[in-house]
C-alpha cells in the first residue's frame, strides 16, 4: 500500500508568497556559498541533501486530501479538500479515457474537507464512478449544497459521474472491494470519523479534525486501541499542546505531543503530523516535527521493549510506502 | 502524590513527587484542589516546586492548565519552579513555557511573589 498526499494543510489552503520564495531562494545561496554546480541534477542533489529542511521545499498547500494507493485499478482517497483536483488530474491522466471508479472516504463536511470536489476532474465524466462513504446523515446534502447558486455555477445534477453516497456505521469493520474499513467517532464540531483501513497486514490510520483529551482514561485507550500497531497513522498535529489545551481548547484539534503520546501507547510504527495550521510558517512546522522527535527520543525508553516510532511531517506530494 | 505542603509569605509551595502522566492525572487534580481554594481564600499564590517531579505529559500537563486557568478566574496565581531538566524540556516542546508562570529555582518563584516570600524561605 501506497499513500500519497495530495493536501495536508489544515482549515483553508495556503500558499507560499513572493516574499517567502526570495527568502528562500536567498537563504540557498547563503548556504551554497559560492559553490558552482556543473548541471541542473548536482544542483537539484544539492537542495534536497545539503540544504536545512525548510529551505529545500514547502509543507503546502492544499486542504485534506490523501489516497491510498492499493496497487489496483480502483481508487481510494480519504477526503475532498482542495488537494482533490490535482488529485483528479492525476486519475484522469493516468486513466488516459478510461472510465474509472473512485472510493472517497470523508471524515466529515467541513468545508476544507469538501471545497475540492467541484473541481475534482474525474466527477464531470461519463463512465466514471464515484462511491462517497461517511458516517454522517448529511452527507449527500452537504456535497450537493456546496455547488447549488450562487456559490458555484455547476449545479451537482449537471455532474456527469455516477455519484452514490454509502452511509458507514461507526465502530463496525466494513469491506470495500476487500481492503477493510473501520470508521470511529472523534471530538469535533458536528463530530468527526477517523478510518483505520487495513489490507494485506498493514493498517493506515487516517484520523484528522479530533480533538483528545488523555486525562480521560477511557479516551485513551479508546483510541491506542484504534491505533494499535498500525503502520502509519496520519494525525491531526495541527497545534502545539499549549495551545491545543488553552486559547484553542475545544476547536477540535490536536497536537503533535498528544500524536507521540497516542503512537506510543498504540505501539503504531510511524507518526504522520497532518492537517498543517495555516498560519505556520514552514519552518514552524519543521520546529513541531523536531520536538515530535526530541519528545519520542525522551520517552522512548518509557515503553518495554524501547521500540523507535518514525514521525514525519507531511507536505503536498510526499509519498510513503507501507 | 503526597502533597504536604508549606507556607513562605504569600506563598503556599506544593512538591509533588514522581510522574505526572495520564494514570496520576485525577489524584494529582484532586489533591491540588483544597490548594487552590486555600490560595484563594488566603489570597495567596501557588507554587508548584517540579524538583521532584521526573515526567510530565500531556493529561499532567493539561491538569496544570486547568489547575491555572481557575485560579485566574479567582484572580489567583500558579507559578511552576525547579523543573528537572527533561521536564523542562517537555515543557519546551509543548509550549507550556509560554503559558504558564514558570521560574528556574523556587527562591525566584518566591522572589517574584515578595520579598517576604523570599525572606522566609531563606530562613528555612
Amino acid at each position: 500500500m501506497r499513500v500519497r498526499f495530495w493536501g495536508t494543510r489544515g482549515s483553508i489552503p495556503v500558499s507560499l508568497t513572493a516574499a517567502d520564495i526570495r527568502d528562500k531562494v536567498a537563504r540557498a545561496l547563503l548556504a551554497a556559498s559560492g559553490r558552482r554546480f556543473e548541471s541542473y541534477d548536482e544542483a537539484q542533489a544539492f537542495v534536497v541533501r545539503a540544504l536545512p529542511g525548510a529551505l529545500g521545499h514547502t509543507y503546502g498547500g492544499h486542504s485534506s486530501c490523501v489516497e491510498l494507493d492499493l496497487g489496483e485499478e480502483e481508487y481510494f482517497v480519504c477526503d475532498m479538500g482542495s488537494g482533490a483536483r490535482a488529485f483528479g488530474a492525476h486519475v484522469l491522466a493516468r486513466q488516459g479515457g478510461r472510465p474509472a471508479t473512485v472510493h472517497v472516504f470523508m471524515s466529515h463536511m467541513h468545508w476544507d474537507h469538501i471545497m475540492g470536489f467541484p473541481f475534482f476532474g474525474p466527477a464531470y465524466v461519463p463512465k466514471y464512478k464515484l462511491y462517497i462513504y461517511g458516517c454522517h446523515d448529511e452527507l449527500e446534502h452537504a456535497f450537493r449544497l456546496q455547488q447549488q447558486p450562487p456559490c458555484f455555477p455547476v449545479p451537482f445534477d449537471a455532474l456527469r459521474a455516477d455519484i452514490q453516497f454509502v452511509k458507514l456505521e461507526p465502530g463496525r469493520a466494513h469491506s470495500v472491494r476487500g481492503l477493510r474499513v473501520t470508521p470511529q467517532v472523534q471530538r469535533h464540531s458536528g463530530d468527526s470519523y477517523g478510518f483505520r483501513f487495513e489490507k494485506d497486514a498493514k493498517s493506515v490510520v487516517y484520523t484528522t479534525d479530533s480533538e483528545h483529551k488523555l486525562e480521560q482514561r477511557s479516551e485513551a485507550e479508546l483510541f491506542a486501541a484504534f491505533f494499535r500497531d498500525a503502520d502509519l497513522v496520519i494525525f491531526d498535529a495541527m497545534y502545539s499542546l499549549a495551545d491545543a489545551i488553552s486559547i484553542r481548547a475545544d476547536w477540535g484539534h490536536s497536537s503533535n505531543v498528544v500524536g507521540v503520546e497516542l503512537c506510543q501507547m498504540a505501539r503504531a510504527k510511524h507518526l504522520v503530523l497532518f492537517h498543517h495550521e495555516p498560519a505556520n510558517s514552514d519552518a514552524a512546522i519543521d520546529g513541531l516535527l523536531r520536538d515530535a522527535r526530541r519528545l519520542e527520543e525522551l520517552t522512548r525508553d518509557d515503553f518495554s521493549p524501547p521500540r523507535r516510532l518514525e514521525i514525519s511531517a507531511a507536505h503536498d506530494g510526499l509519498e510513503i510506502e507501507v | 502524590m503526597p502533597l504536604a505542603h508549606r507556607n513562605y509569605g504569600a506563598a503556599r509551595v506544593l512538591a509533588p513527587k514522581g510522574r505526572l502522566d495520564h494514570e496520576r492525572c485525577e489524584a494529582f487534580q484532586a489533591d491540588l484542589a483544597p490548594h487552590a481554594e486555600a490560595c484563594a481564600r488566603e489570597a495567596s499564590a501557588l507554587v508548584l516546586d517540579l524538583s521532584g517531579v521526573e515526567y510530565v505529559s500531556s493529561a499532567g500537563l493539561r491538569c496544570l492548565m486547568i489547575a491555572a486557568r481557575e485560579a485566574k478566574a479567582r484572580a489567583g496565581r500558579i507559578m511552576v519552579a525547579a523543573m528537572q531538566p527533561v521536564v523542562a524540556e517537555i515543557f519546551h516542546i509543548s509550549r507550556f513555557n509560554l503559558v504558564l508562570e514558570v521560574f528556574p529555582t523556587l527562591r525566584e518563584a518566591l522572589a517574584s511573589v515578595s520579598p517576604q516570600a523570599v525572606q522566609a524561605f531563606e530562613r528555612g
